[in-house]
């Protein structure tokens, strides 16, 4: 695997961030249940505001689950198969230098799922906080969930609750999957 | 079959108060569980059960810390459930919503809500 193709990437680009939490494997339900804990308590030491504090466990609640989500249909592909297991997705919550905040996440996604996952975030990203609102009632009276429980509504939400562009990049690594990094920045 | 429904929170579901017999229903804490479904369906099931003879008078009270995307679904179906107890003219239900003083996105969630169902809402600061 191409060790150049993970969020580090994307970190680099950044000046003048201190991370506060960082995570490198395979990432499951059990794992997440254990992360959320932990990462209110680095919240609780972190940040002041708790309005803040609010807002950025939400956000990463939702950037976890979405990594969650495209983890567990990648397991369930025959490109997993062959690359043995050997499958991690990353997430890293980041100071900046401003006193804002950055949520980065990283996971591989069949390019066969990436037009949808990429047409909704340029969607958003176009979005106004009005738009943004009407979308996402829009999306929730009508949309069905799904048994892993993605009703399209995490990325609208992310959008809406951050304030901010979300920013993503995509590595081509085959025809058949990519690497997904995406920054979810807060203020 | 008149039974309260009461589930214990925890660090990712939340506390489930439903009494039957004077209509007085509760969800408050953290709902951010990855499969919501899972955790909502028997509050569905009960509800309907409970719209087949609900008290003259439901009281929702919700106050909920946080919810991930796949909960708040799940939050507007219970409320279509009991938007449709009150349509067929069963109970009178009012939904107080709860958010903390500085928590603004709880507070709009509220007005979400309020704005997909016709239940009476009152928001409240906590």
């Amino acid at each position: 695997m191409n060790t150049e193709i993970d969020i580090n990437t994307f970190y680099s680009e950044m000046k003048n961030e201190n991370v506060i939490l960082s995570y490198k494997g395979d990432i499951s339900q059990e794992l997440i249940s254990a992360l959320y804990p932990i990462i209110e308590n680095r919240l609780e030491e972190e940040v002041d505001d708790q309005k803040r504090r609010k807002k950025i466990f939400h956000v990463l609640v939702e950037c976890l689950q979405n990594v969650l989500h495209h983890m567990e249909t990648f397991r369930s592909s025959a490109e997993f198969e062959l690359m043995k297991g050997n499958v991690s997705g990353q997430f890293m919550m980041t100071r900046r230098g401003d006193g804002g905040y950055n949520i980065f996440t990283g996971n591989f996604i069949l390019n066969k799922n990436f037009n949808v996952l990429k047409e909704r975030i340029d969607k958003v990203n176009s979005m106004d906080s009005n738009e943004l609102k009407a979308f996402y009632l829009g999306s929730l009276s009508t949309s069905e969930l799904s048994e892993k429980g993605g009703a399209g509504l995490g990325i609208i939400d992310m959008a809406r609750k951050s304030e901010n562009k979300l920013e993503y990049k995509i590595h081509q690594l085959s025809d058949v999957y990519s690497f997904f990094t995406l920054a979810v920045k807060i203020n | 079959m008149e039974e309260n429904l009461i589930i214990e929170g925890t660090n990712k579901t939340p506390v489930i108060k439903f009494y039957y017999e004077n209509g007085s229903i509760e969800i408050s804490g953290k709902s951010i569980p990855e499969n919501s479904i899972g955790f909502y369906q028997p509050i569905y099931s009960w509800i309907d059960n409970y719209a087949t003879k609900p008290s003259p008078k439901t009281e929702i009270k919700i106050n909920l810390e946080y919810f991930n995307t796949s909960s708040s679904k799940c939050l507007l179906d219970i409320l279509r459930k009991f938007e449709s107890i009150k349509k067929a003219g069963k109970s009178d239900i009012e939904v107080l919503w709860h958010y903390e003083a500085d928590d603004e996105d709880m507070m709009e969630a509220g007005d979400d809500y309020n704005s997909l169902v016709d239940l009476t809402f009152r928001l409240i600061k906590v």
